[in-house]
């Protein structure tokens, strides 16, 4: 159990609120669900996350774990969202309706599969200029010429603006839709999946682009993938989520030294180009019904050192591991190993 | 593209002859009335009821006026009267629709439902009921049969605007704040445009004949103007007498239609080809260069002693008829052989031929591919010499396949116990309890709890990896000799993938089973394979015993492919190594080596002479300037040989970018 006095969690509170002006997201005990009554999917339940800017936040987890629908509730396409989502301070659940467009330029998304992301019938001249004529004053001069400073910035100039998506490859269609999300100059890219339909070579050459970008603009990304080594190596921060909640969030020791059994589990199901590993432990059965998860610890059902392996710890059951605060300064889990387990 | 799907949709036959059906009719709408109003209109008791003559070619009505005159006159109101209903039909059909997909989803439903009850009348009827709520008449006719298509177009329209409204790029611009108005105009509207204008082209046919049904009833067009419908209806009295007279208006009304339809007929047609149609005869000739046997030598004689194969593949090329009658292949020349349970991985980028070779194995390129292969073996026999029957007892039970996306390789209708037991009661007779319990122990083998319970339940039921796994125990219940799974844990966690790799791996070790693993990703690979072997613009460019090629690899791309790729060990200061351009498309494969547009290392040589797959020890190799043993391939942090790529892979792809 990590000791952390109620004292320091306020401190790391107070330095985040204070650190917050005109920079980066914060979630505070965000919640999203879906549908309402006895069939509510609590899809997000609790979750405190801050992406402070210039810097990259990863959020992993299997499919259905809610890493995409924290994603929707920022950009504002998730229905029925709770607690708050701070953007420089502010928080925009509230002030969305008066302030969508000022909001919205703030924050931008870039899509997984870049052949359906992008108009078929827009051509990225169009496509370019149509965020530009929303979000920024210019006139249509100094839009072309923005338009082109932004394909630049992605390294495609000079490759035919008035060309259809069709006509470029999935790691060019990826860099227009890099280039439309940065049209509005947002203060935060959500990223969701943007390598995973693009071929490995191709995949290199985007996050190398993504850093570049970041260390030019000091854009704030949350980073959602299932690819941990992929997370790992591009973000400064990586938050694991099962199940609605956050069970881990640590820095690059994170992927050393795991301290949720969940993290463990995952480290160890990543295929690697080292030679076998006989120790690791598979994970067992499902991800259980998200619409009635387990009591207790979320994980207890799967989980290697809990109730499954050790029938004592009934606290597993009984009680809710600790939440993860933005600092990571806690383990969702009841029984973190003692020592940090080395990998 | 676009000029391209134009001349598809105008080249067909169909469009020819609709075409020039309704460039006939349209001519006659337009000088119809001037020329033959009067002989249409001129009555002669004395010539009435006569059929057909020298003088009245499809004979005279009741009142003695020339038919085919009045045919012909009434074109233009027939057709416009058709036209205006559509028009009117889908300008209240397509927005309703189209604006459905995008309102919330209260509003959603609610119009749903109301399109919902207005589609639950048959259109005629609705049509017959409007019209005695207007009054009859030409006008009312029109609305009656304009609002009574406009629910099927609004159902249309909200189907195709649904199916946009959810897509990414939507969703791309809701987040960049576009207003719903811009939303309709740029994004829904324009990708829905095509079908809808097939709907509507078809839909004229429709109208054309439910308004001639009006008339014929007397609802339509009322005397003294005419239209096809009335003088169908008129000539119908006289049908025994003067057949002619009726069956001339009938005519006209069925070959315009069959105009509109010939016409949305080849307008879906050529929408539907993106990569451009399939000319017949670009098929013809590679039907006859690819005939089995013909200019090849023949296949060698069995060699004895030789070890039996798990699968053994000679000379395979993959053919596809390419843009303007071209051939392209896909795949050049592949050889590969699978001893009996061995677990070979095939790793390569889109595009590098490596599923095509896959399905090639199993026989399974789909229309209009062609395969050409020296020689094929599964299981220790040649296909070639196989019986049909015998072929399809050998791809039943020794050969499974698995696919990437469990969801559409399992049958959604059907519950497990049907799909597990099928295959067992044909290819080896036996009862359905046996077959049952047989397929209850291959779902626990793969680990499937509640296994009899599972049986009785549709594949929706269950998780992604579920299914694969139950995909993997379908293939395993024939007791195959060889598993080829092709991305079989791509659209899967990295927790079910390392489930599969598990269960793959005991399979072999229990079951011999030999393994032929697709994939994209090497650290998939390098987790169960024995063996790797590297594709890349159709063709192997290097093989060899897995951790020895990961350690060090000697062709330039493989190298490239394993620096590229990010692992938990990479360090995180570096930029990641990227190879510059993109994979070549089978449509304009380099003349030499497929990746010199790529490789820092290439020459002259490389560009213009292919290199052969030569051995090298345990490896194959095909380049020109291998790295050598001593070029470390990777470092323990996982960087690239200097000499692929460039420097450190910083420089961002574009400078060297190769157009395909």
């Amino acid at each position: 159990m990590t000791n952390t006095s109620s004292a320091e969690r306020a401190d790391a509170r107070h330095d985040r609120q204070s650190a917050d002006d005109g920079s980066g997201l914060v979630l505070a005990d965000l919640r999203v669900t879906y549908g309402a009554g006895a069939t509510a999917l609590r899809a997000v339940d609790g979750v405190d996350l801050s992406v402070p800017r210039g810097s990259t936040l990863a959020l992993v987890g299997e499919s259905g774990c809610g890493k995409s629908t924290i994603a929707k509730a920022i950009v504002g396409l998730a229905p029925s969202v709770g607690g708050q989502i701070l953007l420089g301070g502010m928080d925009v659940t509230t002030e969305r309706g008066r302030s969508a467009a000022h909001f919205r330029r703030r924050v931008q998304m870039i899509f997984q599969d870049p052949y359906s992301s992008l108009n078929p019938r827009m051509t990225v001249a169009a496509t370019l200029d149509e965020a530009l004529a929303l979000h920024t004053g210019l006139n249509r001069v100094d839009r072309r010429a923005r338009a082109a400073e932004l394909l630049d910035l992605v390294a495609m100039s000079g490759t035919g603006a008035d060309k259809y998506p069709a006509e470029f490859s999935g790691g060019q269609r990826q860099r227009i839709a890099i280039a439309r999300a940065l049209a509005t100059d947002p203060e935060v890219v959500i990223a969701d999946e943007i390598t995973s339909a693009l071929d490995v070579s191709v995949q290199a050459s985007i996050l190398n682009l993504m850093r570049e970008i970041q260390a030019r603009t000091g854009v704030a990304v949350l980073l959602i993938t299932h690819n941990l080594a992929v997370a790992r190596y591009f973000s400064h921060r990586t938050a694991v989520m099962y199940l609605g909640r956050i069970v881990e969030n640590g820095d690059e020791s994170l992927y050393t030294a795991p301290r949720h059994p969940y993290t463990r589990a995952l480290l160890d199901a990543s295929p690697s180009l080292a030679a076998h590993r006989e120790d690791r432990v598979p994970l067992a059965g499902d991800l259980p019904d998200p619409h009635d998860p387990p009591s207790g610890c979320r994980f207890r059902s799967r989980c290697p050192v809990g109730p499954l392996t050790h029938q004592d710890r009934t606290v597993c059951i009984d009680r809710e591991p600790p939440v993860v605060d933005p600092a990571g300064l806690a383990v969702a889990c009841h029984f973190p190993p003692e020592q940090p387990a080395g990998r | 593209m676009a000029s391209r799907r134009l001349r598809a949709i105008v080249g067909a036959p169909g469009t020819v002859v609709g075409l020039v059906i309704l460039a006939i009719v349209v001519v006659v709408a337009i000088i119809g009335p001037a020329v033959w109003q009067d002989r249409a209109m001129t009555m002669n008791v004395m010539e009435a009821r006569q059929g057909i003559s020298a003088s009245h070619w499809l004979g005279t009505d009741v009142l003695g006026r020339d038919v085919l005159a009045r045919i012909l006159a009434s074109t233009r109101t027939s057709l416009l009267l058709a036209l205006a209903a559509v028009l009117l039909g889908s300008a209240i059909g397509f927005p309703l629709g189209a604006v459905a997909g995008l309102l919330p989803p209260r509003g959603r439903r609610l119009v749903g439902r109301g399109i919902g009850i207005a589609l639950a009348f048959p259109g005629i009827v609705t049509a017959l009921f409007i019209c005695t709520v207007i009054g009859i008449g030409a006008f009312g006719g029109v609305l009656a049969i304009g609002l009574a298509m406009a629910p099927g177009f609004a159902r249309l329209a909200q189907t195709l605007g649904t199916a946009v409204a959810g897509s990414d790029y939507v969703a791309a611009a809701r987040v960049l704040g576009v207003r719903r108005g811009a939303l309709l105009r740029r994004y829904v509207l324009p990708n829905i445009a095509e079908p809808l204008l097939i709907t509507v082209t078809m839909a004229a046919s429709d109208a054309l004949i439910a308004l001639a049904a009006l008339s014929y009833l007397g609802l339509g067009v009322q005397p003294p103007s005419y239209d096809w419908g009335r003088v169908l209806g008129e000539g119908l009295q006289d049908i025994y007498t003067t057949p002619a007279v009726a069956l001339g208006a009938g005519a006209a009304i069925v070959l315009t239609g069959l105009a509109f339809n010939l016409l949305g007929e080849s307008m879906a047609h050529g929408f539907d080809s993106r990569a451009g149609s399939v000319s017949a005869r670009a098929l013809r000739r590679m039907g006859r260069s690819l005939l089995p046997g013909r200019g090849l030598p023949a296949a060698p004689p069995e060699p004895d002693g030789e070890p039996r194969v798990a699968l053994r593949l000679e000379d395979l090329s993959v053919y596809f008829p390419g843009p303007d009658g071209t051939l392209v292949q896909p795949v050049r020349g592949v050889n590969l052989t699978v001893g009996e349970g061995e677990m070979v991985g095939i790793v390569g980028e889109s595009g590098s031929g490596k599923s095509l070779t896959a399905l090639a194995a199993a026989g399974l390129v789909p229309y209009p591919g062609q395969v050409r292969v020296q020689r094929r073996e599964i299981a220790g026999s040649d296909v070639a010499t196989m019986h049909p029957e015998q072929l399809r007892k050998l791809l039943g039970t020794d050969l499974a396949m698995v696919f990437q996306d469990p969801m559409t390789s399992l049958n959604p209708a059907l519950r497990l116990r049907r799909q597990l037991t099928e295959k067992l009661e044909v290819h080896e007779g036996i009862t359905r309890a046996e077959a049952t319990e047989r397929a209850i122990l291959a779902l626990t083998d793969m680990r499937i709890t509640a296994a009899r319970r599972r049986l009785d339940q549709f594949p929706h039921e269950m998780s992604g990896g579920m299914r694969q796994r139950i995909m993997i125990a379908m293939g395993l219940m024939g007791s195959p000799s060889l598993l080829i799974a092709d991305e079989p844990t791509t659209a899967l966690d990295v927790t079910v993938q390392a489930q599969i790799i598990d269960l793959l791996r005991a399979l072999n070790a229990e079951h011999g089973t030999a393994v032929v693993l697709i994939s994209h990703d090497v650290s998939v690979i390098n987790e169960l394979c024995h063996r790797m072997v590297v594709m890349y613009g159709g063709r192997i460019v290097e093989q060899g015993p897995t951790a020895e090629v990961i350690a060090a690899p000697r062709h330039p791309y493989t190298a490239a492919l394993l620096a590229a790729v990010p692992t938990l060990q990479t360090g995180r200061e570096e930029p990641l190594a990227s190879i510059p351009g993109q994979p070549p498309s089978p449509t304009a494969m380099p003349a030499g080596c497929p990746f010199a547009p790529r490789c820092a290392a290439a020459d002259a040589t490389c560009r213009q002479e292919m290199p052969p797959l030569i051995p090298d020890g345990q490896r194959d190799l095909a380049c020109w300037h291998p790295l050598s043993e001593s070029d470390e391939g990777r470092a323990p942090g996982g960087l690239a040989s200097p000499r692929v790529g460039s420097p450190a892979g910083r420089s961002i792809p574009g400078t060297r970018r190769v157009r395909t």
